[in-house]
């Protein structure tokens, strides 16, 4: 048990000790190499729900005697992230809440979550609005593909824009969502601004139905490189180049930009994949993750089988406390085999948004680094 | 480089970052320069141009010798030139590329002996073996670039080239009628490699130079690339050009407290080891230093010690 709640129930449980036991703390209290989830009301049971690959993901809150105070305390290696919720259950029913005692909450497009931090992890800096950092701009084309009729695409294009200089082209799977909730804006702006990554130009582009699209489907493979590619490169000044034109996308996402710069091999000089869906089987083709997963399985399966090299540089990054952590580890020396140039990632975190966030600087500064240590201004 | 016959006689002030350049027209008041400023903002690359908010703000006139322009124009007109320069350049990139590799090593050697249990003594001598072993791969690298970059003199002969010796004459003809010489920061590699293809110090004589940030770095013996926060990698101080050489004896670190975690005593006493006997100065904003015949004279900056200090007060 947490010492900060055995001090507490060993105290006398007093509406007044209460008071000064939640205005002394705050939540979840971190010690160490421990986390104590607190909730405080009348309830039937109170459940921690968590998105942690190897904890129950459900684990009850124990109420501590003549209080109306819970609590639960688990591991939590440091520089952990953590999202979860609590169930509450009253007449028994569930009800799902945020932390009301924790102010740290990550969004995603299902809502939010109440977000717990190891010791020493802190939020990158890098991902805030900087004010000496100049904004990018943004403009919306949309042109008639053949492949998936009219659809739009949310350019980037860096402060620093000349339209008489070559750039390279990034292309981000669930763009907007890179761009809610995980900061992509801002980032981009910052790490140009820093020179830590070069000035380039992003595309970020979105599907309608990404389950089918992003799973290995040729269509996506013809859609960006035959039409969305051809498109920019006849719009804005980009360098035609496979060192220069990076496919991005995380879960699903990046199975996209594996499956794409695959099926276009020398087309695609640079991916960033963050913890990719890419669901393999050793043997037989039948998969616990459902049938949306089947495509994936046999593009897997099939890139195990002959592993060559299609691209040149490919940073990945996963969470140890996702499912995919063993898809993603397993992918690293079969990549490397191919004689492409690879850097791996982990962190203590789950399949999320912020996630993927915190990793963007390190995958896209190594995948292309910027002149930052050249710059003495 | 420049010989010592053709070095600038004048005095030279290195400066910290200028975000408003607030301080510039201070520094040229107290030079006691009034008329025209050449100026060099090669650094900035492509926005070489872009330099009237700093036109304002030393509130004299200025003609931009635009060095990086002329540059693109001069490979233009020389195709064999640029592609030589180009090779060149790749060149130098990969024995960066490989010495870095060879500092890595040595560090990481360094941090493995550093949690040994041993006598203490025995580390202390294994840390300075380090330091020398970092010394070493230094001036071999140094050594390495400056012989890459004779030679391509020697073979190409650049400053004899009609494509560029138009410019030359053109910068020295524009420098003839200013009275100081105004170097800006910004990519350290394109300011210097500009400033030597066009041999611009020699044309400078009697008159006074003001430089800030890269361009205060590319006027010394050894460029030094530092920041303790990288994206990715360690975060090691490379040495990657021996500069123009007119200050000597010193090492600038400019923007240093933002670049560089001033608590971490030991390691900015190893770079203090690592460059001596060079002096080690962090040229923050606001700070100033003064070079006459070669020599510093004045100071008004933070030094590194070997032992690891950031001393604010001290004399050259």
């Amino acid at each position: 048990m947490s010492q900060v709640i055995e001090d507490f129930a060993a105290g006398p449980r007093t509406v007044h000790s209460i008071r000064a036991f939640f205005r002394a703390n705050t939540f979840p209290l971190v010690e160490g190499g421990a986390i104590t989830f607190v909730w405080r009301g009348e309830a039937q049971e109170v459940r921690l729900r968590h998105w942690v690959f190897g904890l129950a993901s459900s684990q009850n809150l124990a109420r501590i005697a003549k209080t109306d105070v819970w609590h639960l305390t688990m591991p939590l290696p440091p520089a952990s992230r953590v999202e979860y919720k609590f169930e509450i259950v009253r007449d028994g029913h569930g009800h799902w809440i945020q932390d009301p005692l924790n102010p740290h909450l990550a969004r995603d497009p299902f809502g939010a979550n109440s977000v717990a931090h190891g010791a020493g992890y802190s939020v990158p800096s890098w991902i805030h609005r900087d004010p000496e950092s100049a904004r990018g701009t943004y403009e919306v084309v949309e042109f008639p593909s053949a492949v998936f009729g009219r659809r739009k695409t949310k350019i980037y294009l860096p402060a620093r824009f000349r339209s008489s200089r070559r750039y390279p082209l990034l292309i981000v799977h669930d763009g907007d969502d890179y761009l809610n909730y995980a900061s992509l804006g801002s980032i981009l702006d910052n790490l140009m601004a820093r020179r830590e990554i070069p000035d380039m130009i992003v595309a970020f582009t979105n599907s309608p139905y990404r389950i089918g699209e992003y799973a290995n489907d040729e269509r996506h493979a013809r859609f960006l490189t035959d039409e969305l590619v051809p498109y920019l490169e006849s719009k804005f000044p980009l360098r035609a180049q496979p060192q220069a034109r990076c496919l991005m996308g995380a879960s699903f996402g990046a199975v996209a930009a594996l499956s794409t710069a695959w099926r276009r091999p020398g087309f695609y000089g640079r991916l960033l994949l963050q913890s990719g869906s890419f669901a393999f089987t050793d043997i037989g083709e039948g998969n616990k993750r459902g049938p949306a997963f089947d495509p994936v399985v046999l593009f897997m399966n099939q890139l195990r089988a002959k592993p060559t090299a299609f691209s040149e540089r490919v940073f990945v990054s996963c969470g140890m406390y996702e499912s995919l952590i063993y898809e993603n580890r397993s992918l690293i020396p079969l990549l490397e085999s191919t004689g492409m140039d690879v850097r791996f990632r982990e962190a203590r975190d789950g399949h999320n948004w912020e996630n993927w966030r915190d990793r963007l600087r390190e995958g896209l500064s190594w995948l292309y680094p910027g002149t930052f240590l050249m710059m003495y201004e | 480089m420049t010989s010592n016959e053709q070095w600038p006689q004048g005095p030279i002030v290195l400066l910290g970052p200028q975000s408003d350049y607030a301080e510039i027209a201070q520094v040229l008041d107290n030079l006691e320069v009034s008329g025209t400023v050449a100026l060099i903002t090669a650094g900035w690359q492509e926005n070489e141009a872009e330099d009237d908010t700093l036109a304002r703000r030393m509130g004299r006139p200025r003609v931009n010798l635009a060095l990086h322009a002329r540059s693109e124009k001069a490979f233009g007109a020389d195709a064999d030139l640029a592609c030589a320069a180009a090779a060149r350049q790749k060149h130098l990139q990969h024995l960066q590329e490989f010495y870095r590799m060879r500092l890595d090593a040595v560090d990481d050697v360094a941090s493995a002996i550093a949690v040994r249990h041993v006598d203490p003594l025995e580390l202390d001598e294994q840390r300075q073996i380090s330091v020398t072993q970092l010394r070493h791969l230094d001036a071999d690298h140094l050594a390495r670039c400056a012989s890459v970059l004779d030679d391509f003199d020697a073979t190409w002969k650049p400053r004899e080239r009609q494509a560029v010796t138009t410019h030359s004459e053109e910068i020295a003809a524009v420098i003839e009628g200013c009275d100081a010489v105004v170097i800006a920061g910004g990519h350290i590699l394109a300011l210097l490699n500009r400033m030597r293809l066009f041999d611009v110090l020699a044309r400078v004589g009697r008159r006074p130079i003001v430089a800030w940030s890269a361009g205060a770095m590319a006027l010394t013996e050894r460029i030094v690339l530092f920041h303790d926060s990288p994206p990715f990698g360690k975060n090691l101080a490379q040495v990657i050009d021996p500069g123009l050489g007119i200050c000597p004896g010193v090492v600038v670190l400019p923007d240093m407290s933002r670049r560089v975690q001033l608590n971490k005593r030991e390691k900015i006493g190893r770079f203090a080891q690592r460059m001596a006997p060079a002096t080690c100065i962090a040229l923050d904003p606001g700070s100033r230093i003064e070079f006459k015949d070669g020599v510093l004279q004045q100071v008004k900056a933070e030094r590194l010690t070997i032992a690891g200090d950031v001393e604010k007060e001290w004399k050259p």
